[in-house]
C-alpha cells in the first residue's frame, strides 16, 4: 500500500464487481451459450480485442478443442464486434484458452465474462 | 452443479446465495439439508430452561424425575466413578472428544437437528448419557477430578456447563459463542447472522414437450427477491441466450431445454449482480431506474447506492432455418 496507489486511484468512479476497477462494458469478453436443436450448443465469443488475429484464433482453437467454428463479421453481427462462435460448449475451454499465458493469449481474467448456466 | 459451472471464480463468488423454502435448503456448495424451522421452537437453548416450553429431553436431565435416561445415566455415572482415578486420563480425552463432536459449529448442529424426530431423540439420550455423567462428574467429583475446569456441554441440550442448576462459572468464550449462536438462531434473516445466506424457494422446473421449459414459480421468486418479473426474466434471457413467453399463470416458458439446477446457477448470478448489497450484503435492497437511463440499487439495510448494468442480450446466434435462409 503505497501512496502512489492512492493517486491512481479514482474515488468517484464506479466501482466495478469486486476488483474495484473502472472498466467499460465494451472491454469484456463475453463467452455465451446458445441451445440449439436436441443437445447441441454454440458458444460464442464476443469482445476479443481487435489486435489479436480472429481468424489464427480460430483456427488454433478449432483445432485444440476438435471443434468446427466461424467468425461472425461485424456486420452480421449487427455492430457487436467480430464474433467467434464455435460449436459445442467450449465455454471453459475457450477461457483458459483466452487466460493462458503460454499456449493462449494471457488475457486477464477479470476482463473474461461467462455467461449462462 | 459442480461440473457445468462455468469457471471456479464465479463459483466462489455465489458462495453466499443459498436456496431454500421453509424446509428444504440447498447449500451454495450443492449440499441439500432441511432446515427445522418450526423445531427450533421447542429444541431451546440453555437460556430458555426456565421456561415452561423446555424440551422433554432437558427436562429429563434437570428434574430428578424417573426417566429412563436418568437411571441410564446413574449406572453409567457409578461405573464411572469406579474407575474414575485409575482411567482419569482416559476421561478427559473422552470428554476432549465428547466436546468434540459437539461442540461443533452451528452449520453442524442444525443438521443434527435436521434428523428425524425419533432419531434425533434417541441421539440426544445417548448423547446426555454421556455428557450427563460427565457433568455429574464435573460437579459432584469435582476435587478429584482434573477436568474440573473443562467448559463442556451442549448449550441446545442443557447438559455440562449449561446445565441449569450448575454453579460453576462460565468462561467468556463459551458464553461468546452462544450468544452468535443464539443471535444466529433467532433472526435467521439477519444479514450477518453465521451462515450468510440468502434464501429463496428453489425454482421449479417443467419440461413442456420436448423444447421447452417452463420456470413455474418466478412470481414468487421475484416477489421474494423484490424484483419485476420481466426483469428477471429479461437476465435469464439474455444469460441462457434464449427467449421465451409468459403463460397464463404467469409462469415463465423458456425455448431449450434447461435443468433445475442451470436455472439455479442463473438465478444466482442474477442475485450477486442484481440484488444483493454489495456494501453489506443484504439482499433488501430495491432496483430504481435512476436519472440518465442508469439503474440504481437501493439497499434497505445499510442505504448504500450503486448503479447497476442494464440487461445487455450482447450477441446472439442465430440459430435454425432463419439462419439458412439468411446466408443462402
Ligand atoms: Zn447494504
Amino acid at each position: 500500500m503505497s501512496i502512489e496507489n492512492l493517486k491512481t486511484y479514482d474515488p468517484f468512479a464506479e466501482a466495478d464487481d469486486d476488483s474495484g476497477q473502472t472498466k467499460q462494458t465494451q472491454e469484456y469478453i463475453h463467452i455465451r451459450i446458445q441451445q440449439r436443436n436436441g443437445r447441441k450448443t454454440l458458444t460464442t465469443v464476443q469482445g476479443i480485442p481487435s489486435k489479436f488475429d480472429h481468424k489464427k484464433i480460430l483456427k488454433v482453437v478449432k483445432k485444440e478443442f476438435a471443434c468446427n467454428g466461424t467468425i461472425i463479421s461485424d456486420t452480421e453481427s449487427k455492430g457487436m464486434g467480430e464474433v467467434i462462435q464455435l460449436q459445442g460448449d467450449q465455454r471453459l475451454k475457450i477461457k483458459e484458452f483466452l487466460t493462458n499465458k503460454d499456449a493462449g493469449l494471457g488475457l486477464d481474467e477479470k476482463t473474461i465474462k461467462v455467461h449462462g448456466f | 452443479m459442480s461440473s457445468e459451472e462455468p469457471s471456479a471464480q464465479r463459483r466462489t463468488s455465489r458462495k453466499s446465495v443459498a436456496f431454500t423454502d421453509e424446509k428444504l435448503v440447498v447449500d451454495a456448495d450443492g449440499t441439500v439439508t432441511i432446515m427445522a424451522s418450526e423445531d427450533d421452537q421447542h429444541k431451546d437453548t440453555a437460556m430458555s430452561h426456565t421456561s415452561p416450553t423446555t424440551a422433554p429431553v432437558t427436562e429429563s436431565a434437570d428434574a430428578d424425575g424417573l426417566d429412563l435416561s436418568l437411571l441410564k445415566k446413574k449406572k453409567k455415572k457409578a461405573k464411572k466413578e469406579e474407575d474414575a482415578d485409575a482411567a482419569d486420563d482416559d476421561a478427559a480425552a473422552a470428554a476432549d472428544g465428547e466436546e468434540g463432536a459437539i461442540d461443533l459449529s452451528m452449520k453442524k448442529k442444525k443438521k443434527k437437528k435436521a434428523v428425524k424426530e425419533e432419531d434425533d431423540f434417541a441421539k440426544k439420550l445417548e448423547a446426555l448419557k454421556l455428557e450427563g455423567k460427565e457433568g455429574d462428574e464435573v460437579a459432584t467429583a469435582a476435587a478429584a477430578a482434573p477436568v474440573e475446569d473443562e467448559q463442556s456441554g451442549d448449550m441446545d441440550k442443557g447438559t455440562g456447563i449449561w446445565q441449569h442448576d450448575e454453579t460453576k462459572g462460565i468462561t467468556y468464550d463459551p458464553l461468546l459463542s452462544r450468544f452468535f449462536a443464539l443471535l444466529a438462531q433467532k433472526n435467521p434473516d439477519h444479514a450477518s447472522s453465521g451462515t450468510r445466506s440468502y434464501k429463496i424457494p428453489p425454482p421449479q422446473c417443467l419440461r413442456e414437450g420436448n423444447k421447452k421449459t417452463i420456470f413455474a414459480n418466478i412470481a414468487e421468486i421475484c416477489k421474494r427477491m423484490k424484483r419485476t418479473d420481466e426483469h428477471v426474466t429479461s437476465y435469464l434471457f439474455a444469460e441462457l441466450g434464449t427467449s421465451g413467453s409468459v403463460d397464463g399463470a404467469r409462469r415463465l416458458v423458456i425455448k431449450g431445454r434447461f435443468q433445475q439446477k442451470q436455472i439455479e446457477n442463473v438465478l444466482r448470478t442474477y442475485i450477486i449482480e442484481y440484488v444483493t448489497c454489495k456494501t453489506c450484503r443484504s439482499p433488501n435492497t430495491e432496483l430504481s431506474k435512476g436519472e440518465n437511463r442508469l439503474y440504481f440499487i437501493t439497499c434497505n439495510s445499510c442505504g448504500s447506492r450503486r448503479s447497476v448494468q442494464a440487461i445487455k442480450t450482447g450477441f446472439s446466434a442465430q440459430v435454425g432455418k432463419r439462419r439458412k435462409m439468411q446466408q443462402g
